[in-house]
């Protein structure tokens, strides 16, 4: 066992750990497609989907096994090319965003000095995905949907990059386990409330959440950029939605609600609560609120959540200079 | 109720008749008396357009053309004292303050089967000229577009003619080629240039998006084509004819007793609601009074479907502002509805309950008790939809100032019902024309004031209140007595006088097997239903069926008024006034 040196078990753990938590984060994705669905039934009145296996726990494989074996169908007037590549990057995007994320003290794939500019360039990525699938489409309502999603995104990265500036000057650093060490005291959601709030708008629109569902409202483009895809395609599409809801979920825990930390119990149970606190939000919201009109949503961009984090980032950077030692 | 003859003149005195009478002058053919309630004037073709001009510009005025079609008057043997005439169109029109009614007749020769268009006039007629001449073939000159409207492009033929088949096995075999059907598809393309569409405007090109007849928003088979300029929708044209059955020609075909349960399905989320214009007019030709207990039943039940209606309406109101959730809550509401329906009625969507001079059976025992259990239950739902919906902010903000018309405009496109309560206008049918005992309860008509989208959505909450009310007093007044009336002509007869002796068995026998035969006549009655004002214009040839029926529905004239609100608006815009106006294609295309 020579060639067992510190160094290769060190990479091999590393490898373990990534794949550990690629496989996690992809399947949470899909079992939240069922946990969605079960939990707006119970706050709908309803049942949700509870006929395969015991209290509907097999209605995953049952929907893995039905979009697996779905005809993947590619409309003939459809730009081949980027119709293939959309999906993959919608997927790939955000999946890639989990490698920045702490889970516990020791679990983590890359511990980036620049881990939240990492996330901010794989959202800006993430919307090649809509407009590419939309163009590609050769659909009215799929271009309807990507022309509002181009349009949203760039209302809603400009002020989601600057709401995490008060945290990362907070805590002086963009890697996320300094941010993560930065809060032992105090969660960052108490100085950084605002932060928080429009962070947490513009991450309900990054993974277009109901009530920022604008592209794809099926009351209006009948599902809009995704309406030509079917099978896996569609599915990664659907898959990847979902994982962006863990992955700002995941995000919002660990820069505004201290990660792994709390007290009695072990760092991995406290940060999968907080998450899945998170997750039950989103499918909340989705249950609860009609959805503005887009030109709307737009203009509360621009106008409400923009000029609040630009404040909220100058008060920030006084009290952090006021404070700083001499 | 008197039973007038065609031959009977009844000589109305009303000095705007006087008036009318003095203008038309020798252009005045006769004066029909009917059962209709309102004086029938026929006129010649030259002086119509004069003649509803002046009643549209009267002091009080008839500003609405309530309703236009035609009768094919061909084999139509008696009609004693009435003009020569191959085909008959008639307007209807009416007067929101003077309460009443006009029905003018123009009667045309086969060989010239012409009129002139009167869109100039009453622009909600276009849409009812493009029928007549889709059903009879009767052309509109100065017409914009006369095309057909509820069949097909491609289609030969005037189904409401007397000449063609009215059953399948009249026809040839129907084949769908696979050219066949790319010329139907090529026949429903939408040419831009054939609505007077531009193309393209400062060197930018519009986008024309198709949506429908298959949309999630398009509330059953709607077709609606967007000329779009980013997403501001710069025109469109709603296109319908896709749930066409032909109602109004099987009534034709079928008895007086066994046509109601077609009406079921022209509204179909009213259910008996449907059956009550078609059996009070029927009623009127056949001179039945009900008894005060089926007068209280038929009001009961109307009402629980106007609120199971109105219910559907909100949580497809809610679910097309993108709201979820509160369909699924409506709809157990409605299921709640239904278990009192079904009680009562057997059934659920289409009971088609209500009989000629009665109902089918009398309320089951222990009716009471479901029916409160229900009115005990919608109260507090109803003040959470408000609380949870109507007070939410971003409901207010897609619906508030959202395709809004004032009450002129309103009455210009022929709109009734809570639409048109919603701009204002107090004109509930159930309080200005009581029928079926109306006069006898008491309740409120809700009243909006900017004719929003927001308004169109309080207003039918609020309806379904007073209907709540409405219902309340029937359990507690329920009155006693027969359920059917006693009446040579009610349909089915009372089955414990059949067994008296021969003359009684004969007697029901006839009235079972070939339904009651109705004297030569013409009677109308106007319902306050779910969606609008519901009318049965029904004539008479003296036979066991039907000669003619026309179903005027309150949705037909609301779709067609959609491009004059949404010109400048937002798609979502139109999903919400699609929504708000609370239309079921059956009931736009009979």
């Amino acid at each position: 066992m020579s060639w067992l040196t510190p160094q290769v078990s060190a990479v091999l753990f590393a490898m373990f750990q990534a794949l550990v938590i690629l496989l996690v984060a992809v399947l949470l994705g899909a079992v939240m497609t069922v946990v969605e669905r079960r939990l707006l039934g119970l706050w709908q009145d309803r049942y949700g989907p509870n006929r395969v296996g015991p209290f509907g726990s097999l209605q995953l494989v049952a929907d893995m096994i039905k979009i697996f074996f779905k005809e993947d169908w590619i409309p003939p007037f459809a730009d081949r090319k980027l119709f293939v590549l959309a999906p993959a990057i919608a997927m790939a995007s955000l999946l890639l965003s989990f490698m920045i994320i702490p889970i516990t003290p020791g679990w983590g794939i890359a511990d980036l000095n620049i881990g939240l500019l990492f996330f901010l360039a794989m959202a800006g990525i993430n919307v090649y995905a809509v407009l590419f699938g939309g163009w590609a489409s050769g659909n009215k309502y799929a271009l309807i949907g990507a022309m509002r999603a181009s349009a949203q995104t760039l209302t809603y990265e400009v002020f989601m990059g600057l709401a995490l500036m008060g945290v990362v000057a907070l805590a002086g650093s963009f890697n996320m386990r300094d941010i993560v060490q930065a809060q032992e005291e105090l969660w960052f959601i108490v100085p950084q409330f605002f932060g928080f709030a429009t962070f947490l708008i513009a991450g309900i629109a990054v993974t277009h959440r109901h009530p920022f569902d604008q592209p794809e409202a099926e009351q209006e483009l009948a599902d809009g950029y995704h309406i030509e895809y079917s099978g896996m395609k569609f599915g990664m599409f659907f898959i990847g939605e979902y994982v962006g809801m863990v992955l700002v979920s995941a995000l919002i825990v660990t820069l505004f609600f201290g990660g792994w930390q709390g007290p009695w119990l072990p760092p991995f149970v406290w940060f999968s609560l907080k998450t899945g606190f998170f997750l039950m939000l989103f499918v909340l919201i989705r249950a609860s609120l009609p959805r503005p009109r887009y030109d709307r949503v737009m203009s509360f961009g621009w106008k409400v959540c923009l000029p609040l984090t630009l404040v909220n980032l100058l008060v920030t950077g006084a009290v952090v200079l006021l404070m700083a030692p001499e | 109720m008197s039973v007038a003859t065609p031959t009977e003149r009844v000589v109305d005195t009303d000095p705007l008749l006087e008036a009318l009478r003095e203008r038309l002058g020798a252009s005045l053919v006769v004066e029909q008396a009917t059962l209709t309630g309102m004086p029938v004037l026929w006129v010649t073709r030259d002086s119509l357009l004069d003649a509803l001009r002046f009643l549209r510009d009267v002091s009080d005025p008839f500003s609405m053309l309530f309703d236009l079609s035609a009768i094919d008057e061909r084999l139509r043997s008696k009609r004693q004292g009435l003009p020569a005439s191959d085909f008959t169109v008639f307007y209807h029109l009416l007067s929101i303050d003077r309460n009443r009614d006009v029905m003018l007749k123009v009667a045309l020769g086969e060989s010239d089967l012409t009129l002139p268009s009167c869109v100039s006039v009453f622009p909600v007629a276009n849409w009812y000229e493009r029928e007549v001449w889709d059903m009879f073939g009767i052309e509109f000159s100065g017409h914009p577009r006369l095309a057909r409207i509820l069949m097909p492009p491609t289609w030969t033929g005037h189904p409401l003619r007397k000449d063609y088949p009215a059953r399948a096995t009249e026809f040839d075999p129907y084949t769908l080629t696979v050219e066949g059907q790319e010329t139907e598809q090529r026949a429903l393309q939408f040419d831009p240039k054939d609505w007077g569409m531009e193309r393209e405007r400062d060197g930018a090109e519009f986008m024309f998006l198709n949506l429908g007849p298959n949309h999630p928003s398009a509330h059953g088979a709607f077709r609606i084509v967007l000329q779009l300029d980013g997403e501001e929708i710069v025109d469109c044209v709603p296109d319908i004819g896709y749930h066409h059955r032909g109602a109004e020609k099987m009534a034709e075909r079928q008895s007086w007793h066994s046509f109601i349960p077609y009406t079921d399905r022209v509204d179909y989320t009213g259910g008996v609601m449907n059956n009550l214009p078609y059996v009070l007019a029927v009623e009127k030709l056949a001179g039945i009074t009900v008894p005060a207990r089926v007068d209280t039943i038929r009001v009961m039940l109307a009402e629980l479907f106007r609120i199971s209606s109105h219910l559907l309406f909100l949580g497809t109101y809610l679910q097309d502002l993108g709201a979820m959730t509160p369909v699924f809550f409506t709809f157990s509401d409605r299921q709640r509805a239904y278990k009192v329906i079904e009680g009562i009625t057997g059934f659920r969507m289409h009971p088609a309950w209500y009989r000629i001079g009665g109902v089918m059976q009398d309320l089951p025992r222990g009716w009471e008790g479901l029916m409160q259990e229900f009115l005990d239950w919608m109260p507090k739902r109803l003040r959470e939809y408000e609380r949870a919906m109507m007070d939410n902010h971003i409901v207010r903000e897609r619906t508030r100032h959202i395709a809004a018309y004032n009450t002129r405009e309103a009455l210009d496109w022929g709109v009734t019902g809570p639409n048109l309560r919603a701009t204002g206008c107090d004109f509930d049918l159930r309080k200005k024309r009581p029928y079926s005992g109306y006069e006898n309860f008491d309740f409120d008509i809700p009243l909006g004031t900017n004719g929003d989208v927001f308004d169109r959505g309080q207003v039918r909450i609020e309806e379904m209140r007073q209907s709540l009310r409405i219902i309340q007093q029937c359990v507690d007044h329920m009155p006693v007595g027969d359920y059917k009336a006693d009446h040579p002509l009610t349909t089915p007869p009372p089955r414990e006088r059949m067994l008296q002796h021969i003359e009684t068995l004969i007697t029901h026998f006839l009235q079972v097997s070939w339904g009651p035969v109705l004297k030569p006549n013409e009677s109308l009655q106007m319902i306050e239903a779910t969606k609008g004002i519901n009318s049965y214009y029904l004539t008479s040839d003296g036979s066991t069926t039907s000669y003619r029926t026309r179903i005027r529905t309150p949705s037909f004239p609301h779709l067609q008024q959609i491009p004059m609100l949404m010109k400048g608006g937002f798609v979502p815009d139109l999903i919400a006034h699609l929504g708000s106006i609370d239309f079921v294609m059956a009931d736009v295309d009979r």
